[in-house]
C-alpha cells in the first residue's frame, strides 16, 4: 500500500475532467450575488404549481403514502399519460410497457443516452440546446457532434443541416423543439423532411419534447406521431414547464418497448422510482390542471408578444420565438460578445440575461432572455436594456 | 373583437387597469384601434365599471378606518321585492357594497368608517332607523389578508434562483 495521496488528476476520471465546467455557473454566481437585479435568465415559469396540483400532493401526505412505486412509476400516471400524449398528439403508447415516469425529463435524457450509447457512438445534438446534451453524451461514453442552426433558418434544423454531419458513426440524434434557448418551433412539414433523412440514415431520435404545451401561434407536432417515426424515437417530457412543477422532478420518457425496458433497467438500480408525492401532483395536473395551463399559456402569449415588438423598438433584432418562453435577440449590432454584453448589462442596469454562447457556439452573438417574469418586470428590464444600449452605441 | 380577445383583454386589465392600449394591443396582437373601441365598448356597456386602485390603507397611518360588515334582515315591500330597501341603504356614502344575500339574513352591507363609534352611529341612527329593517348584526373586521383577488400582507416573492438553464 502506497501511503501517497492521489492528486485530483489521478482521483477523477479522464471523463469528468474533459467536462468544461457550466458555462452559466459563474454568471450564475455575479447575478446571485448582486441585489436589486431584474431576471430574465431564470428557465422556468414564474407561476407556482397551481394550488390544488400541490394540494393532492399534501393530503397524499397526510393519508401516508410514503413508499417506493414501481420502477416505471404509478400505473395511473403512465396510463394518464397514454391517454394524454394520445390525445393531445395522436401518437399510442402501451402504458404497461412503453412509458417510464423519470426525475424530470433530464433523467430522461441521460438514461436514454446510456440505454443507447457504446464508446465512441457519435450522437448529434442540435444546437443552441440546454446546457446538458453535449456533456450527458459525453458521461454516456458517446461523441457529441453539433449540428448548428441559424437565425437565417429562425433556427430551424433543416435537412442539409443534419445530413452533412451524419458519419457511419452516427446512432442517435437529440434536439428539443419547442427549443430552449431560442423559442423556435418545427411545424409537422419541417420534421417531415427530417425525418426522411432520419430514415434513410437509421438513426435513433432522442426528441425532447418538454415544452410541447407551450405554442403560441400553432399547435406542437410530436416527433413521434409521424409515420414510421414512432418506432425510432424516444419521446421525452415531463410536466415542469406546461404545469409550473419544475421543483418536483417529474418528467417521463416514451417510446419502443426494448429502449424503454433497457432504460428502466437503468432507472431501476440508479434511481428506483420518481418520489411518489410528485407523481400524485403530476397526476392530479393531468387530471384536473388544463384549464390552469391554458391560462398560463396565453400570458405566456401576450408577453411574447409584448417582449419581441419591444426588442424591436430598442433595435435588437429578435426572431418571434412560437414557443417555450424565451426571446432570443441577436446583439451583434451591439459590437460585444454575448459574456461581455450579459456582464456589463447586469452590472450597469441590474438586468440579468443568458450569454447565448451557453447554448452552443451558435448561439454566440445572442442573448437568452425568459420572458416568464411579470410584465412589469418586462417594462423594468426593456427600458434598462435601452438605456444600456443608447450608452454603448 | 372576438369574444376570446376580449375576455384575455378584461384579464389583462383586471390585472393593471393602467396598462396602455399600444401595449395591450401589443399583448394580444391586434390593433391599437380596435383595443381603444373594444374599451370604449365595454364601458358603454357597464362590463368596465370603474378603474379604482387597491389601496393598502393600514400603511397609511391617519387613514387607519374601520371596516365593518351588517347582516341585515329587512322585510321585502310589495311589487319591488329587495330593491327598494337596497337602494336606500346603498345611497348612503359611508356604504361600500350591497348585496342581497341567501340564507339566514337578507342584504349584506359593507361600512367603513373612520372609528368604531361612528360606524356603530351609523348603524344605530341611519341603517336601523329605516321602516323595513327588522334586524342587524354587525361584525367589525379585525385584519385584511386579501381583497378584491389581492394579497395585501406580504407580497409573492419569487423563490427562483436568479438565472437557471
Amino acid at each position: 500500500m502506497s501511503m501517497q495521496q492521489m492528486t485530483t488528476n489521478q482521483r477523477l476520471s479522464r471523463t469528468i475532467q474533459q467536462i468544461p465546467p457550466s458555462g452559466i455557473r459563474r454568471f450564475f454566481e455575479l447575478a446571485s450575488s448582486m441585489e436589486g437585479v431584474v431576471s430574465l435568465g431564470v428557465g422556468e415559469p414564474d407561476f407556482v404549481t397551481p394550488w390544488h396540483m400541490r394540494e393532492a400532493a399534501i393530503t397524499s401526505l397526510e393519508r401516508g403514502y410514503t413508499a417506493y412505486t414501481s420502477n416505471s412509476g404509478m400505473y395511473e400516471l403512465r396510463e394518464e399519460i397514454c391517454r394524454y400524449l394520445s390525445s393531445s398528439f395522436g401518437v399510442g403508447y402501451n402504458p404497461n410497457n412503453e412509458v417510464l415516469i423519470t426525475v424530470g425529463a433530464s433523467e430522461g435524457i441521460d438514461i436514454a443516452l446510456r440505454a443507447l450509447l457504446d464508446p465512441g457512438d457519435e450522437v448529434l445534438v442540435v444546437e443552441p440546446c440546454y446546457v446538458s446534451y453535449d456533456p450527458v453524451v459525453r458521461l454516456a461514453g458517446g461523441v457529441p457532434v453539433a449540428v448548428r442552426t441559424s437565425l437565417e433558418d429562425q433556427f430551424k434544423l433543416t435537412p442539409e443541416q443534419l445530413e452533412a454531419q451524419i458519419t457511419d458513426r452516427t446512432k442517435a440524434i437529440i434536439f428539443c423543439f419547442p427549443n430552449n434557448p431560442t423559442g423556435s418551433i418545427m411545424t409537422k412539414e419541417e420534421l417531415n423532411a427530417l425525418a426522411r433523412v432520419i430514415e434513410k440514415h437509421d438513426l435513433i431520435v432522442i426528441s425532447d419534447e418538454i415544452y410541447a404545451e407551450l405554442t403560441y401561434d400553432t399547435d406542437h407536432t410530436s416527433f413521434a406521431s409521424l409515420p414510421g417515426m414512432k418506432d425510432r424515437t424516444i419521446l421525452l417530457s415531463g410536466f415542469s414547464k406546461a404545469f409550473a412543477m419544475t421543483g418536483w422532478r417529474i418528467g417521463y420518457a416514451a417510446g419502443p418497448e426494448d429502449i424503454i425496458q433497457a432504460m428502466v433497467k437503468i432507472h431501476q438500480y440508479t434511481m428506483l422510482c420518481a418520489p411518489i408525492m410528485g407523481q400524485v401532483a403530476a397526476l392530479e395536473a393531468l387530471r384536473h390542471g388544463m384549464d390552469e395551463k391554458d391560462r398560463m399559456v396565453e400570458s405566456y402569449r401576450q408577453r411574447r408578444n409584448y417582449i419581441v415588438k419591444a426588442f424591436e423598438q430598442i433595435g435588437l433584432t429578435c426572431h418571434k420565438p412560437e414557443g417555450a418562453f424565451y426571446a432570443f435577440p441577436s446583439i451583434a449590432s451591439s459590437g460585444m460578445t454575448a459574456e461581455d454584453f450579459a456582464e456589463k448589462l447586469i452590472l450597469e442596469q441590474k438586468v440579468a440575461v443568458v450569454p447565448g454562447g451557453v447554448f452552443g457556439d451558435g448561439g454566440a452573438l445572442h442573448i437568452r432572455c425568459s420572458y416568464a417574469t411579470s410584465m412589469e418586470n418586462l417594462e423594468i428590464a426593456i427600458e434598462r436594456i435601452d438605456q444600456f444600449l443608447q450608452k454603448h452605441k | 373583437m372576438e369574444r376570446e380577445k376580449q375576455r384575455e383583454l378584461l384579464h389583462i386589465l383586471e390585472e393593471n387597469g393602467r396598462r396602455s392600449a399600444e401595449t395591450i394591443a401589443t399583448m394580444l396582437g391586434t390593433s391599437i384601434e380596435e383595443v381603444k373601441e373594444t374599451i370604449e365598448k365595454l364601458e358603454k356597456e357597464k362590463i368596465i365599471i370603474k378603474y379604482p386602485a387597491i389601496v393598502n390603507w393600514e400603511k397609511v397611518d391617519e387613514n387607519d378606518l374601520v371596516t365593518a360588515m351588517i347582516d341585515v334582515k329587512v322585510t321585502p315591500k310589495r311589487e319591488v321585492g329587495f330593491d327598494e330597501i337596497a337602494e336606500r341603504i346603498y345611497r348612503f356614502p359611508e356604504v361600500q357594497s350591497v348585496y342581497l344575500m341567501s340564507g339566514a339574513y337578507d342584504l349584506s352591507v359593507v361600512i367603513e368608517g373612520k372609528t368604531m363609534r361612528q360606524v356603530a352611529q351609523f348603524v344605530s341612527e341611519k341603517l336601523s332607523a329605516l321602516d323595513s329593517v327588522i334586524s342587524t348584526t354587525t361584525h367589525f373586521i379585525l385584519k385584511k389578508y386579501k381583497h378584491d383577488g389581492v394579497i395585501l400582507e406580504k407580497p409573492e416573492d419569487d423563490k427562483r434562483m436568479v438565472v437557471t438553464p
